[in-house]
């Protein structure tokens, strides 16, 4: 993957077929603590310890159209190669909570990428779904709840296009702030 | 900064609309592969691409774009299948972003497949 956020977009695939309803997607970024963190939790249908166990190994997968699934294997190795950390915590009808934590000075470190397309395409593509994203660096921080949106939205889908635009144009103007932009 | 209030506007238009938006039965889909395989050879931007396209033409209530899990065949990656009402479905492979507004011209338009993007021209 070339990007840390074509990670996510792939993770959070795994809570939207675990049946969850609501998917938290969390990114700390600390220039002082040399850390970027990433994690993606879910009240979907959780897992056993032996299938936690049965994810990280590549040659697992719940597929029947192939024999391998390198979703959380590529993840996992993402964060360990800069010399981070990687963890995942599930209980069975509870649900998932997949953690990678990076060292981000380490040259072996994958940029972010573009984090805010993947929300957007998470929202746009399951439109029933709740995500709340937060995205936090040394400055500030900011949360996308679609929750709230929807909310407000009463009864207008979150893949109306309008409502899309409104989202990404939402999140690139918190995001140039959170990184210390101008404020338009 | 994008205000709540903005998001209610866009509510009231959308109301206005949505009840056309609902009664597309005939609606065609575009479904863009986005397993892990399809991610990272590019399905990301394939999947913009289409979205913008359809938007810029004002097909919105006649196409849907969404995405599909792995189908595998991950060595044709980005996988993008075409289904439009009544006729058989398309597996186009190996998009690009720059194939995309040829697609929507002549397959979601004018019903004309684009046969050297399909599978069965690759095979």
């Amino acid at each position: 993957m070339r990007e840390l956020s074509l990670n996510v977009m792939d993770v959070a695939q795994n809570s939207v077929r675990a049946q969850a309803s609501l998917i938290y997607i969390t990114v700390t970024e600390s220039d002082k603590e040399d850390n970027l963190t990433i994690t993606i939790s879910d009240n979907g249908c959780g897992m056993t310890d032996e299938q936690v166990q049965q994810v990280i190994d590549p040659f697992f997968t719940t597929r029947t159209t192939r024999k391998v699934g390198l979703g959380v294997p590529l993840f996992k190795l993402s964060a360990e190669q800069t010399g981070g950390s990687f963890d995942i915590k599930s209980k069975l009808g509870e649900g998932t909570a997949t953690t990678a934590s990076y060292v981000k000075s380490s040259v072996d470190m994958t940029p972010l990428g573009d984090i805010n397309d993947t929300v957007k395409i998470l929202i746009q593509c399951n439109p029933d779904i709740d995500f709340v994203f937060t995205h936090s660096t040394d400055l500030d921080s900011f949360t996308l709840d679609t929750r709230e949106l929807r909310e407000i939205l009463a009864g207008v889908p979150l893949d109306t296009p309008d409502v899309l635009e409104w989202i990404r144009q939402f999140l690139e103007e918190n995001t140039q702030n959170i990184y210390g932009g101008a404020e338009k | 900064m994008k205000s709540l209030a903005e998001l209610q506007a866009i509510r009231d238009r959308a109301r206005a609309q949505i009840e056309l938006r609902q009664e597309n039965p005939n609606a065609a889909k575009v479904l863009v592969g986005m397993a892990t395989c399809g991610i990272a050879a590019g399905a990301r931007p394939v999947l913009n691409a289409f979205t913008e396209e359809i938007a810029k033409r004002g097909l919105t209530k006649d196409v849907t774009v969404t995405q599909t899990g792995c189908i595998g065949i991950c060595q044709y990656e980005p996988v993008v299948e075409v289904e439009v009402p009544g006729q058989e479905k398309v597996t186009y492979v190996k998009v690009a972003p720059e194939m995309v507004p040829r697609i929507v011209n002549d397959h979601l338009v004018n019903h004309n497949v684009v046969t050297e993007y399909t599978i069965g021209a690759i095979k």
